[in-house]
């Protein structure tokens, strides 16, 4: 029996109807498309009227299959699918053509696009009606959710979960929570002090009954999907056994060796060699670094085990691997600093008294190497002047494109500490000003009234070469003033580089281990920049935080209460729709001769020995259809993307082409199809 | 089937007055200004698909000629899709993919490329030019280098002229070369380990 098609073309107010005649469309697909046996166009298809006409279509005209064409399928395919499924059509038999985005809104020319919107169309309608009924499969929820990411995004986000009655695993892969936000002093522009806020939720995290708390742990491997992942954690061997140790701290205290601590004091402060990061640490467990252990160089030393009140050190440990099912995953692993000596001409690295921002957030704080006291690298002398050197890194096509915006802010905040504990002159060298937050630009206006220095320009050297005697001995920062129009030097006794936000190193990978993609330059992508900026296009993994794009504390801790809500609302439905897009292999045809066993990334397809035969698991089966592509004898299917349909979509599309170079002439030809021979 | 009649075959040949004419030179470009190839691109869901609909919301301009077709992924790619196609009457075929590294399927886009190598063999095998079929890698927020490749693309192809098969058809070593690089890539390919 025929299909009747049905075909319906939405003006969206002028979107599409100002540079496609939607009516010429509608009529041409009535008259011309074998078996469309209703077209019509409407203002706003979307709008409860235009559905309900297409529902009205399907019961009076017994429609089988409906094409509707207008916005995108990735705006309204669901709308038009339940429109279809309300009355009692399978959602599966309908198809959506992009009119919007993909004709009306980049042609220019009515007559061009009212041609590709009637090939389009064409597509569809010659495609819709291969297609067939499928279900889509549900799956349990699981209630637990992993947070890879300890830092002030992560805790939020394993706080709000918590609290909500959900189990959280949070994974954090240095031996404390906290991340970045722990190593500062103050908090830019309220002036908070960091710590005073963020530990109260480290140690809330640390004792909360919901959440289990896996420090000095990585991700290991992600299996399976939404609603239930399968999560192997590394739980790096810390020589300590957590649960005899008190956190008391006497083998910190008693451990001969010093070591410089990269880290958390940037490379300003010293550590021992079994230590916990900061004294605010959650948990209060110490690691061994075994790269600088006596002990474990050279096989004597013991110390923290003699001096250990409750014999938890255990030098035999080994890493573990804990494995856990969760239902949803949040990213929140956070930014790195960008390495400041990628610009010579700065000096870091060479120049003494060059600071990364970093570096300087631990000498304006208390409790970091000088104790609060800003002093210049040798320990005593506080510095007479400051330069500040904004976008070192960011805004730089030779390094990032992007801003990194929080470094004006924080440039601010480190020209207020400047300006309170010494009574040095700040200048700073910035490019523009960026301060467009609450509050911000109010801060900005305070630091002018301080006497704090601004310089608009972009700072082409910092140099210890004086050309004249008030320049000896000093830093020269050299630098265009673009307000004045001329070069200036500053001669200054300190210099702090504003590194630039940089993704994590090894993003790529964990989102690889996640199923999800990054941008070209390592930032999450998210699954619509505005609308869903916690989502991923993986369903059940969200993401929040600088891991998704430089942002300042306020917006991580909204991005990272918001991934929680989300994952909160998928826990609470319980159920999560499987798309039934899936491949199957017809197992009677089926050669046995493997080809497709290993191009499928998910090990979906498994090898039965004893039939001789490749299966498709359709549960772990994500639906790309490679292995369809692949098939030598064409026998796997890919469920809604089988080939029958996109060759009729494809001779749809082609309905006005002429093979063997016919189309040269076809400006000339009348796009009307010719009269069919007698 | 929706066409209802054969297609007329076409009277200018420029390609073939292009190889003995310089003369004529002048009436092949003025036919190929005229000329609108039909192209047909197949865009994967995630990434190209996607940067053609922020091509269209941040209304960049590019010219009609290209046809999007969606798949889930550029592996789906089967390479019978693009001889259909150019069989129809497309004159030229547009892939395109997420970048390398950032496929939605994890690595799915390799194996489009892997084929798209060998397509491009077996199109010269068979007398087509290897232009005519080009795989892109643009990702969801690369609208606008979406439209810059859809707008170079179909430049390109009408430089190229209309897909005149018949015209090309000779007997050449640059045809046997190809056959014999899809014998070796395919050796490639059907290793099972």
């Amino acid at each position: 029996m025929a299909e009747r098609v049905g075909v319906y073309v939405c003006h969206c107010g002028s979107n599409i109807a100002g540079t496609v005649d939607v009516e010429e469309v509608a009529r041409w697909a009535g008259e011309n498309i074998k078996d469309v046996v209703v077209a019509k166009d409407y203002k706003f298809m979307c709008s409860s009227l235009g559905q309900a006409m297409i529902e009205e279509d399907i019961k009076k005209e017994k429609l089988t299959r409906v094409v509707v064409g207008a916005c995108s399928p990735h705006l309204h395919e669901k709308t038009f699918r339940t429109a279809c499924k309300n009355a009692g059509l399978n959602p599966y038999l309908f198809d959506m053509t992009n009119l919007r985005e993909h004709v009306s809104w980049v042609c220019n020319d009515k007559e061009a696009g009212t041609a590709k919107a009637k090939a389009l169309i064409a597509g569809s309608a010659e495609r819709v009606k291969f297609q067939q009924p499928l279900e889509p499969s549900y799956v349990d929820v699981h209630p637990a959710t992993l947070i890879v990411g300890g830092g002030i995004t992560g805790l939020q986000a394993a706080l709000e979960l918590a609290d909500a009655g959900h189990p959280v695993y949070l994974v954090e892969r240095s031996p404390s929570v906290g991340g970045h936000m722990a190593q500062f002093d103050k908090t830019f522009p309220t002036l908070d002090c960091s710590a005073c806020i963020l530990t109260p939720k480290m140690s809330e995290a640390g004792q909360h009954e919901n959440i289990t708390l896996l420090t000095y742990s990585e991700l290991e491997e992600v299996s399976g999907s939404v609603g239930k992942f399968k999560v192997k954690i590394r739980k790096k061997a810390r020589y300590v056994v957590e649960k005899d140790c008190t956190g008391c701290g006497i083998c910190t205290e008693k451990c001969p060796r010093k070591v410089v601590d990269e880290d958390f004091e940037a490379g300003l402060g010293y550590r021992k060699a079994i230590y916990s990061p900061f004294p605010q640490a959650v948990p209060r467990i110490p690691v061994i670094d075994v790269e600088n252990c006596t002990y474990f160089q050279r096989g004597k030393c013991k110390v923290c085990s003699k001096v250990c009140p409750t014999n938890a050190i255990d030098y035999e440990q080994q890493d573990e691997i804990i494995e856990v099912e969760v239902g949803n995953i949040i990213l929140a692993t956070g930014w790195k600093l960008f390495d400041t000596k990628k610009v010579p001409q700065y000096g870091y690295g060479r120049l003494a008294n060059v600071y990364t921002n970093m570096e300087f957030e631990r000498l304006c704080n208390a409790a970091g190497p000088t104790g609060g006291k800003i002093v210049l690298r040798d320990g005593k002398t506080e510095p007479k002047s400051v330069a500040i050197i904004h976008c070192v890194g960011s805004r730089d096509v030779n390094h990032n494109a992007h801003c990194s915006a929080v470094c004006c802010m924080a440039a601010l905040k480190f020209g207020h500490l400047i300006l309170e504990k010494t009574d040095a002159e700040v200048y700073s060298f910035y490019i523009d000003m960026r301060t467009n937050q609450k509050a911000y630009e109010e801060f900005y206006q305070r630091l002018l009234e301080e006497g704090m220095h601004f310089v608009r320009g972009k700072v082409a050297e910092v140099t210890d070469a004086a050309r004249n005697p008030d320049e000896q001995g000093k830093l020269i920062v050299q630098a265009e003033d673009t307000l004045l129009g001329k070069q200036r030097r500053v001669p200054v006794d300190m210099v702090v580089l504003m590194g630039a936000i940089e993704p994590q190193e090894d993003a790529k990978d964990l989102g690889l281990k996640c199923g999800i993609s990054c941008s070209m330059a390592g930032w999450y992508t998210e699954r619509h920049p505005k609308l869903d900026p916690v989502a991923t296009m993986t369903d059940g993994v969200f993401v929040a935080g600088t891991c998704q794009g430089a942002k300042d504390i306020p917006a991580c801790v909204a991005q990272g209460a918001a991934a929680a809500a989300r994952v909160q609302g998928m826990i609470t439905k319980g159920k999560v729709m499987i798309e039934p897009i899936v491949a199957s292999i017809n197992e009677d045809a089926c050669s046995g001769c493997r080809i497709c066993n290993n191009l499928c990334p998910y090990n979906a397809i498994e090898y039965d020995a004893e039939k001789e035969v490749s299966r498709v698991i359709s549960s772990m089966c994500k639906g790309c259809g490679t292995c369809v592509a692949a098939c030598p004898a064409g026998v796997i299917t890919g469920a809604h993307f089988n080939n029958q349909q996109i060759f009729s979509q494809i001779e749809g599309v082609l309905w006005d082409a002429k093979p063997a170079g016919g189309n040269g002439g076809a400006a000339e030809e009348s796009s009307e199809p010719e009269p069919v021979a007698s | 089937m929706l066409r209802k009649s054969l297609p007329s075959p076409s009277r200018l040949r420029p390609e073939a007055i292009h190889k003995t004419n310089n003369n004529t030179e002048k009436v092949l470009r003025m036919s190929n200004e005229n000329f609108e190839p039909k192209i047909v691109g197949f865009m994967c869901n995630w990434c190209s698909y996607r940067a053609a609909d922020l091509a269209g919301s941040a209304r960049i301009k590019y010219p009609p000629n290209v046809r999007i077709i969606r798949v889930m992924c550029s592996g789906r790619m089967d390479p019978a899709f693009v001889t259909k196609a150019l069989a129809l009457g497309a004159d030229g075929v547009m892939l395109a993919g997420c970048h390398p590294g950032e496929c939605h399927y994890i690595d799915q886009n390799y194996k489009a490329m892997r084929r798209y190598h060998m397509l491009k063999h077996m199109l010269k095998a068979l007398g087509i030019e290897d232009e005519r079929v080009r795989l892109f890698w643009r990702s969801a927020a690369e609208g606008e280098q979406l439209a810059e490749a859809i707008t170079d693309f179909v430049g390109d192809i009408k430089k190229l002229g209309p897909l005149k098969w018949d015209d090309n058809w000779e007997e050449s070593d640059e045809r046997l070369k190809a056959l014999e690089a899809i014998v070796k890539e395919h050796e490639e390919a059907m290793e099972v380990n």
